[in-house]
């Protein structure tokens, strides 16, 4: 039978492959599932994924006036991996606590909604110094829905999984409500939405042609950012020892409340970021479906990068192409939107089981019982 | 209040077999957050074997099978592979939701015959009170009766001591000679199986079709009814009869003329919820007397 056997050290270089390996095996799975569903496996994995990766790869290495040809797809990777980065780093942190919010899209969507609130009632002409305080207010409504949970976790032990989630369907249904009541657009025939921001509440676009915004500083700087601040900081390594050996941080003096308040506080307030930031550069008005599904998404995120906040930049931009590619394959071979999540959910499994190879090595003992 | 009390029923089933399933997981102390994912599976293989074949038996049967499927992805990743077990029930929710959205493509929008009542002709209907508590369909009296079964099984069997005793410390079960893995895996799957039951109930039953995310968070419902009940089954019926009829207030309140926008009615289940976790888990002493002590924590066998 095969047992596990635990290794001296975690392996290093497993710790690394582990992603890669997972992603691999997602591509087998999905071919398999592809081929089950008769299209062709080979060719719905080109669309999906190598398509986008290929694009990328072209606009990078073609000199300047040919690589501007295949910027569209590179671009549109990033503007998708945004969000994502700035909910999964955020998520990274948190869970290296060992504290579970899961309820991230609440809080992109609180964000959201507190940004968009002053976007709505900015006075005529509003110019883009207005997107200072239209993003801190993002960050503050996040930070806002997340001390929910830390203050109910704290104060009375409720379990912060179940509270964050609950939380993201009255955020969902709060914004249902705004954006057919309050924040509704009157001259908007009915519909359910705001009317649009105007001009200087739009995130300023960096490369004409694209998408590309000024988020991309945002994502990048806040990977950074937390990255120092985990590797040399003394909260960093109090994060890490509350997570680790809660037990071993107390008797060094920190404390367990305040670390819940800091990685929620922390996480909910990226996350609520994110939501102001993608409104104010993709929809530019309130309405119900503004993509909160990315709250959930950046918890792959975050796994996939190891829970290191650097990790979570690359995991976004893998996570980017599943979507981008999701999109090309839906056009090109008629494969339906759900796919995209059959791949994500299983490369986070793939990834939960390979990461059992860094603890443990696997050993063949025969026939034999044990 | 005779139409309140009876779509109260009707809307605790749900929850209660959702609920009922993971108690028995966690009781084994295993903490499985993907009975979201498992609820939506089984809901949707239950409609298309309902539309398929017609048989609602074959249908419920579809269901049970499909939540136990995958709480077998579940536990080989968790329980053999040893992989934490947040993050693997997410997981099995994130895949839940896209595998259910693919099979049940073809099937938006198309209505079934809701499953058949079982009405005992000049009792059912005569009463008030036979109205309410009887005439429902046979599933409403099985989540009940598995709700009894659970309790004694947990309680007075013992195979259930052993299944709890390996809940609150795999250790010594594993030194009293009990295979810690293998209960664990029975009680996963027994509790995927309930979920995909309870998923059954809502595409079967209390909406006869499938939509998208239909489930909506009902299985995170179930979860926190699990910590509501303190891990114990009797609880957990009143605390899904509970449920249910703040569920139910979205529907009715704005009947009654109350002056509330119907977003803020349909958060009162999620805002409950809270509001439960918050009054149970506050007091230490309700929540670890019955808390299996090792919920959550990876086993492997030394020896």
């Amino acid at each position: 039978m095969l047992v596990l056997e635990p290794r001296p050290q975690p392996s290093r270089a497993l710790a690394l492959l582990s992603p890669v390996i997972a992603i691999m095996l997602t591509l087998v799975a999905g071919g398999i599932l592809l081929a089950l569903m008769r299209r062709p496996p080979v060719e719905a994995l080109r669309v999906y994924f190598f398509q986008p990766v290929e694009e990328f790869w072209l606009w990078l290495t073609l000199p300047a006036e040919e690589a501007a040809m295949w910027l569209y797809t590179p671009s549109e990777v990033v503007v998708k991996a945004i969000p994502l980065a700035l909910i999964g780093g955020g998520l990274a942190v948190c869970f290296r606590a060992n504290v579970w919010n899961i309820g991230a899209a609440g809080q992109y969507t609180a964000g959201a909604i507190l940004a968009g609130w002053l976007a709505l009632g900015a006075p005529e002409g509003a110019s883009g110094i207005w997107l200072v305080p239209y993003l801190i207010l993002g960050a503050i409504g996040g930070m806002a829905w997340a001390a929910i949970p830390a203050f109910l976790r704290v104060r009375f032990n409720a379990n912060e999984i179940l509270v964050s989630l609950m939380l993201t369907y009255v955020a969902a249904l709060l914004l249902d409500w705004l954006v057919r009541g309050p924040f509704k657009d009157p001259a908007g025939f009915g519909f359910p939405e705001s009317k649009a921001f105007q001009a200087g509440f739009v995130m300023p676009v960096l490369v004409e042609t694209t998408r590309l915004h000024l988020g991309v500083v945002f994502a990048i700087g806040a990977a950074l950012a937390l990255w120092l601040m985990m590797a040399r900081t003394m909260k960093g390594f109090e994060v890490r020892v509350m997570g680790a050996a809660p037990r071993a941080g107390a008797f060094a003096g920190f404390s367990r409340d305040r670390t819940i308040w800091f990685v929620l506080l922390l996480s909910g307030g990226l996350a609520g970021l994110a939501g102001a930031v993608e409104v104010s550069a993709t929809v530019q008005q309130l309405q119900p479906n503004i993509s909160a599904e990315y709250g959930f998404v950046a918890i792959i995120v975050a796994f996939l990068g190891r829970l290191n906040p650097m990790g979570a930049l690359l995991g976004a931009l893998v996570l980017a192409v599943s979507y981008i590619g999701g999109e090309n394959a839906q056009i090109a071979l008629k494969l339906p939107k759900a796919v995209t999540g059959i791949f994500q959910g299983m490369l986070l499994f793939f990834l939960l089981g390979c990461d059992t190879l860094i603890r443990f090595r696997v050993r063949w003992l025969g026939r034999r019982t044990l | 209040m005779e139409n309140f009390l009876i779509s109260m029923i009707i809307a605790a089933t749900p929850l209660l077999l959702a609920a009922t399933g993971e108690l028995v997981a966690e009781r084994s102390g295993v903490l499985n957050l993907g009975v979201e994912g498992m609820m939506l599976v089984g809901a949707v293989v239950a409609f298309a074997t309902a539309s398929a074949t017609g048989s609602p038996v074959l249908a419920v049967a579809a269901g049970a099978g499909a939540g136990l499927v995958m709480a077998l992805i579940f536990a080989v990743i968790a329980l053999s592979l040893l992989a934490n077990q947040a993050a693997t029930g997410l997981a099995l929710t994130i895949f839940g939701i896209g595998a259910s959205g693919l099979i049940g493509q073809g099937f938006v929008g198309i209505a079934l015959d809701p499953l058949g009542k079982l009405a005992i002709p000049g009792v059912s209907d005569s009463t008030m009170l036979g109205r309410i508590l009887l005439g429902h369909d046979a599933m409403v009296y099985l989540a009940l009766a598995l709700a009894g079964a659970v309790a004694w099984f947990l309680a007075r069997t013992r195979a259930g001591l052993a299944l709890r005793a390996v809940g609150d410390n795999h250790d010594s079960g594993h030194a009293l000679g009990y295979d810690v893995v293998a209960i664990r895996y029975a009680a996963t799957l027994f509790g995927g199986a309930c979920a995909g039951l309870a998923g059954a109930y809502l595409s079967l039953a209390y909406t006869p079709m499938w939509a998208e995310n239909m489930t909506a968070g009902r299985g995170w419902i179930a979860l926190a009814l699990v910590v509501f009940a303190t891990w114990k089954p009797g609880r957990v019926v009143a605390g899904a009869y509970l449920f249910a009829a703040v569920t139910q207030l979205q529907f009715y309140g704005q009947d009654w003329g109350w002056p509330i926008p119907s977003q803020f009615l349909a958060m009162a289940p999620y805002v409950a919820t809270i509001l439960a976790l918050v009054i149970i888990s506050r007091d230490v002493n309700l929540t670890k007397a019955n808390a299996p002590a090792c919920i959550g924590r990876p086993f492997r066998a030394e020896r």
